[in-house]
């Protein structure tokens, strides 16, 4: 028989126990997200596609065709669309995961899980439509006749280190969220400066040498230059002082946004 | 029937104790705008030293507030046990505790066994889903592994009556169709210890029975529940035990009879009026609101005759005194006796004496009732005794019983008080009478519906 000790001040040590045994539950909030936001729409599961698709023409147009940024020989819409992919799943992630506790307030208030869960399947429900807009890439590279190379099969490393910072930042929002509302605010301004400050629009390459050390302080410099490394050969040079700071700060993000998390979880329900 | 549960339940081990259990809540006028961010960095900026100080201390500018005071209290495997108190009580928090929604600031809960708490049902039910899709939401939710809500599905749909809607968005569900496939998921679970708040509250008269049953069946098969309700007589009808919460401490632990004696005693109020006018040389010793059979109550069931004894003692005669007896509800006042309009009138008060008011088949919801009293000489603008409260008493009784059978008879508490029997005639030309009257059982039977004919 299951003995069930609640105290105060106390770190449940059934807590990571739990959250193994709701781990059904990971699965139902994805689900349900993904169910629910495409009830009532039109053209459905295609905004995944649409979405990233008409962002990446602005984006060629602005950059490529006005702004006149070099490209080597790869074609700029799929330039842009590997540093789309990441990035877009990197804006949606924290948004989403630093919503997810607020949306699902009553919830909380009146049921116990692990409330880890909810931000873990709201990531979950973005990288579902990260890989749907994935499929746009393989379209557009066979569009261009782009083989891939032999660096796609790193691909799932920084993929992992792009769900590892998105989840980590998106702790941290949903924290603070929770108290400060102000971030609903601030979220929606990060993401959308952040979109012209990172990579997207063009090459890490056009940074001047001696700043590439301050911009790749920004760890989604370092993981969209490593996208455009494993999709599209090494004609877009890595950049290694820039790989090391991403890893290492997607290892802090992640670290210290469950400790935060964990910290602030038992006073959820009573600021909520 | 009851010695065999109170043996079993004596042989049992602890399921839930509770040890000295405490809740602080913090409630400022200003919490929130302290908790802004604004102000956060605003107090950061103007003076970072003092800010660094204070933090992770509490703010001297909140009031605290306990919801909980050192509750202690043991239940037993197999024990059914009720939770009563008025609102702010500390009932809620105690389960969210229990739920481990919320954690304590004191104290140390122990639970022995598999929990299952519904504060709430259809927590996490989204209107855009279906029935089918909600189902399976909810039970994960709840604790239930996709395997065991497969295999329940069935008869979890059946429970629920809602058939064929079961692939509508639930958005479309009556209210009523809601409830009831929300109370089915959760009756489907199958804990040790059940903690549940409220959940009948909601649904028709036939489903609140079949719900109740539920509770009961899950009680009788010698597993633990602990039982929130406003309704004294859910609590009477289902639990052997209760527990009785006074502002964040356990006022009376006992059975469930002697529990519930105080709690409406304490509701009504006791009061024991006196009031003295020198002037006019009356005192009015006591007020006593008692039934028909001569019993002093503050208990009533719809339907109810009511007697309000005024006990006085006149110094000096006075003569033709107007007296009015007014009942008073949550929302105002519902009826009165008056004497300034009736006509009626004692010939005097003098020395020791009593009058008494009969108030017939009270036509009131289950709710508390004040009663106040207005004395006027005869010339009627003097006051002996101003409209003064001389009582209180609540009226109790599931309205069920009355052929009451809406979605929302929890809201009664809060209805205006009184229901003069009324018939409907409805577009189709049938009538529909009601009126606050205890169905009896042999009226429901469609022959006496006949012959009534």
């Amino acid at each position: 028989m299951s003995q069930l000790v609640i105290e105060s001040g106390r770190i449940e040590r059934q807590y990571w126990r739990d959250l193994w045994r709701y781990r059904e539950l990971f699965f139902f909030f994805t689900w349900r997200d993904l169910l629910v936001r495409y009830k009532q729409t039109v053209v459905g599961v295609s905004w995944s596609l649409i979405r990233p698709l008409l962002t990446m023409v602005v984006l060629t147009i602005v950059f490529g065709k006005l702004g006149k940024m070099p490209a080597g020989k790869v074609p700029y819409p799929l330039l842009v669309f590997c540093g789309m992919l990441p990035w877009q799943f990197f804006a949606a992630a924290i948004t989403e995961c630093g919503n997810s506790l607020v949306t699902n307030s009553n919830m909380i208030s009146k049921v116990y899980f692990p409330r880890l869960v909810i931000t873990v399947s709201s990531v979950m429900t973005t990288l579902v439509d990260f890989l749907i807009s994935a499929i746009f890439l393989v379209v557009l590279m066979i569009y261009f006749h782009y083989a891939p190379h032999a660096t796609l099969l790193l691909l799932p490393l920084y993929v992992a280190l792009m769900v590892a910072v998105s989840f980590g930042v998106g702790l941290w929002i949903a924290s603070l969220m929770v108290q400060y509302r102000d971030f609903r605010f601030i979220v929606p301004f990060v993401v959308q400066f952040g979109l012209y400050i990172s990579p997207v629009g063009f090459q890490t390459g056009v940074i001047p040498m001696r700043f590439r050390l301050l911009y790749s302080l920004n760890p989604m410099v370092g993981i969209i230059d490593g996208f455009r490394w494993c999709i599209l050969g090494p004609e877009s040079r890595i950049y290694w002082p820039g790989l090391v700071i991403a890893v290492a700060e997607v290892v802090v993000f992640v670290a210290s946004g469950i400790w935060y998390f964990r910290r602030t979880e038992r006073i959820f329900a009573d600021v909520i | 029937m009851k010695s065999d549960y109170i043996s079993k339940v004596e042989d049992s081990r602890l399921a839930i104790s509770i040890e000295n259990l405490s809740k602080q809540y913090f409630i400022g006028q200003n919490r929130a705008k302290q908790d802004g961010m604004r102000h956060v960095i605003e107090r950061a900026l103007r003076a970072p030293f003092k800010w660094l100080q204070s933090r992770g201390q509490k703010n001297t500018e909140d009031v605290e507030f306990w919801a909980l005071k050192g509750v202690s209290v043991q239940i037993k495997q197999g024990e059914v046990v009720g939770i009563i108190g008025r609102n702010g009580a500390g009932k809620s928090t105690l389960l969210k505790i229990l739920s481990r929604i919320t954690i304590p600031t004191e104290g140390r809960v122990t639970i022995d066994g598999r929990i299952a708490s519904l504060l709430e049902v259809g927590t996490g039910f989204h209107p855009e889903l279906t029935g089918r899709e909600n189902v399976f939401l909810n039970g994960a939710i709840l604790g239930m592994p996709r395997a065991e809500i497969l295999r329940k599905f069935d008869e979890i749909v059946e429970f629920s009556e809602i058939g064929q809607f079961l692939d509508t968005p639930v958005k479309h569900y009556s209210s009523g169709m809601y409830v009831r496939l929300a109370f089915a998921v959760a009756a489907h679970l199958d804990p040790e210890i059940l903690i549940c708040d409220e959940v009948l509250a909601v649904g028709d008269a036939a489903f609140q029975k079949k719900c109740l049953a539920k509770i009961k069946s899950f009680a009788g098969s010698g597993k633990t529940v602990l039982f929130v309700s406003h309704n004294p007589e859910t609590v009477r009808s289902l639990c052997p035990r209760s527990i009785w919460l006074k502002d964040g401490r356990v006022q009376k632990d006992g059975s469930t009879e002697e529990v519930l004696d105080g709690y409406l005693d304490s509701v009504a109020r006791g009061t024991s009026f006196t009031w003295e006018n020198p002037d006019y040389g009356l005192t009015i010793h006591k007020v006593i609101i008692r039934n028909t059979d001569g019993e002093e109550t503050r208990r009533f069931y719809p339907g109810d005759d009511l007697v309000v004894d005024v006990f006085y003692e006149a110094k000096k005669r006075i003569e033709r005194p107007l007296v009015a007896i007014g009942v008073l509800g949550v929302s105002g006042s519902c009826f009165t006796s008056n004497m300034l309009l009736d006509g009626n009138s004692p010939d005097s008060f003098e020395g020791v004496g009593k009058i008494s008011c009969t108030f017939k088949s009270i036509p009131l919801l289950p709710q508390n009732y004040t009663v106040k009293l207005v004395v006027r000489a005869s010339t009627v603008t003097d006051m002996i005794v101003p409209y003064e409260e001389v009582g209180s008493f609540t009226v109790i009784g599931d309205l069920a019983e009355y052929g009451f059978k809406g979605d929302y008879l929890q809201y009664a508490a809060r209805s205006t008080p009184v229901v003069v029997p009324y018939e409907w005639s409805m577009p189709d030309g049938r009538t529909v009478p009601v009126a606050l009257n205890r169905v009896q059982e042999h009226q429901l039977t469609e022959g006496v519906a006949e012959s009534l004919d």
